[in-house]
């Protein structure tokens, strides 16, 4: 009998080392590897349908013939002008959340003024703010500054935003700077911008990186914003002009489905080049 | 004297900017919206101070009743079917084995496409009849009109907001459960714990920070089902998914009854905040200190 207890336990580790997958999590990915290609499948497929085609067959049979023609009108529709609203939505978002936090994570980080904490304490409490609950004050601002209808105007509030989680992120990052590096550079009558210029910005580049990405994908997604605060085509983000898209050639579901396919791409090609930076961004903060 | 000086501390001039520009369109709407809550206001104009007339309305109506109703629905739905899942397949894409590093890059994908891209791909799935369910359904006796049936619609949303939402989660569990110890799955190992009762007395306890953080983050999140309902059903069939996002939105920028609206919006800050903190205080977050304990 006592062998048999003893050599039990080691031959299970050794299985499991050998990578035996478990029946019921495998069982269970294999589900919903299904469940999120099958989607995913349809999209493809459809935006690649003639709009007749898409009747005829079936929503997931393998396209007869096979045609770009879905693209090409999506171009004609002002995607291109959606795209670069979009661009310039999310960099400037980016630009701006930059330029305010990082000098505010180096002085939340280094300062001792009890002020600097409470203000660390009142973006923390931003976190919970629901953007969606205060668009009617957002959009009493934007029309009292006369921005409505304007890029500028879906760049503020979504910048605003993202504030806290960017904040909180950066001062994480700086945080693992050893002090005596500071004081290194104190030693030597450093002021506080050449310790910013020299250390800080350096240092700060891995979690720039993840509000960056973080940032720009929200400001990219964002729906709400540019909804209540811009109205005209010349002003249109991508997730705006999928919408107008619909509504106007709601019939046209290969059409729409090329024109998702389209607005996806520029993600898609960040997915590709830099995996890991795009999902670190992404989980920005929330990931320990 | 410059000797003496040690280390120059920077001030609140560093933090100035950041904090005036989130008092101005984070904090400062807070404070306006209650404001508003207190006035009838078109959207033009200047607006009207009304005092609690808003409030008086705002007890008084059925649509809001029921819309918190299911706004509530459908958020613990979300986090129901949410939370167990991406535990489970988060834990699972932790493994370092390379299938599952090809499969959970698929199952990142929908981390992709934004909101209003998944919810109008869904909304040409679900079409009725040209969609996979008016295909399929006829063969069950089913018209194939899910979006149109006040039952399966707000179902549909909830499976739509899990089909969008579970990579996100799935990757915060499986950033923590990567820095679960290998050592404590070893011991259990050797005390002959099987797979499952790993999961639950190991894992399960060791991401309890990110079950929160997760937990919460759906909560918060769950006002952006706004636009996923927007998309789909515009709250419909009747006010069947008119959830109460939807419903500030629509009497705000649709009947332009901002005042109203406003009064809904208070609402939504408090229960989003509200159900936040709970869940931090229920679950004791503020409380625990290290997250390796009995290590």
């Amino acid at each position: 009998m006592a062998p048999n207890v003893k050599d039990r336990p080691v031959l299970r580790r050794r299985r499991r080392s050998g990578g035996r997958p478990s029946y019921w999590s495998g069982l269970g990915a294999a589900f919903w590897l299904v469940i999120v290609a099958i989607p995913l499948y349809f999209l493809v497929a459809t935006s690649l349908r003639g709009s007749g085609d898409y009747m005829s067959e079936g929503p997931l049979a393998i396209p007869d013939n096979l045609t770009f023609d879905n693209y090409l009108n999506v171009f004609e529709v002002g995607f291109l002008r959606f795209l670069g609203n979009s661009l310039i939505v999310a960099l400037g978002a980016v630009g701006l959340v930059l330029l305010v936090a990082v000098p505010a994570a180096f002085g939340i980080v280094r300062s001792r003024s009890r002020v600097v904490a409470t203000t660390f304490s009142l973006f923390l409490l931003g976190l919970a703010v629901p953007a969606q609950a205060v668009i009617i004050p957002v959009y009493l601002l934007i029309t009292r500054m006369n921005l409505y209808d304007t890029l500028i105007a879906v760049i503020l509030p979504t910048a605003a935003f993202s504030l806290p989680i960017s904040i909180l992120v950066l001062t994480s990052s700086l945080r693992d700077v050893p002090g005596s590096l500071y004081e290194a550079m104190a030693l030597d009558g450093a002021t506080n911008r050449q310790v910013f210029l020299r250390l800080v910005l350096p240092l700060s580049r891995p979690g720039v990186m993840t509000v960056a990405i973080f940032v720009g994908l929200n400001a990219w997604n964002n729906f709400i914003f540019p909804l209540v605060l811009t109205q005209s085509e010349s002003t249109r983000v991508l997730p705006l002009g999928l919408w107008a898209f619909q509504t106007q050639y709601g019939t046209d579901v290969p059409g729409l489905m090329a024109a998702v396919v389209l607005s996806s791409l520029p993600i898609l090609a960040l997915y590709l080049f830099g995996r890991r930076q795009l999902l670190g961004g992404l989980a920005a903060g929330f990931g320990k | 004297m410059r000797s003496t000086y040690t280390t120059e501390r920077p001030g609140f001039v560093w933090v100035a900017p950041a904090l005036l520009f989130f008092g101005l369109f984070g904090l400062g709407p807070v404070l306006i919206v209650l404001y508003l809550s207190l006035t009838d206001w078109s959207g033009l104009g200047a607006p009207e101070w009304v005092g609690l007339d808003n409030w008086v309305r705002l007890g008084e109506d059925e649509q809001v009743r029921s819309s918190l109703g299911i706004t509530l629905f459908l958020t613990l739905l979300c986090w129901a079917t949410q939370t167990p899942m991406a535990l489970a397949f988060g834990s699972w894409a932790a493994g370092t084995q390379k299938s599952r590093a090809v499969v959970s890059s698929i199952f990142f994908l929908p981390l992709l496409l934004s909101t209003a891209a998944i919810a109008l791909l869904w909304k040409a799935i679900l079409e009725p009849h040209y969609g996979l369910p008016g295909q399929i359904g006829p063969l069950f006796g089913f018209n194939g009109n899910v979006l149109g049936d006040s039952t399966l619609a707000l179902y549909a949303i909830a499976f739509i907001v899990l089909w969008q939402f579970l990579p996100f989660h799935m990757l915060l569990y499986q950033a923590a459960a990567r820095q679960v110890p290998r050592s404590l799955y070893e011991a259990a190992e050797l005390d002959g714990a099987s797979p499952f009762q790993r999961f639950l007395r190991i894992t399960v306890p060791q991401l309890r920070h990110t079950i929160i953080a997760s937990s919460v983050l759906m909560i918060v999140g769950s006002m952006t089902y706004f636009e996923t309902v927007l998309l789909l059903t515009n709250g419909g069939p009747g006010n069947a998914t008119r959830i109460l996002p939807l419903y500030m939105y629509t009497q705000g920028f649709v009947s332009f009854e901002m005042g109203y609206a406003s009064a809904i919006a208070v609402v939504l800050v408090v229960l989003g905040t509200g159900l936040s903190l709970l869940v931090v205080r229920v679950t004791g977050y503020s409380r625990m200190t290290s997250q390796r304990e009995g290590i």
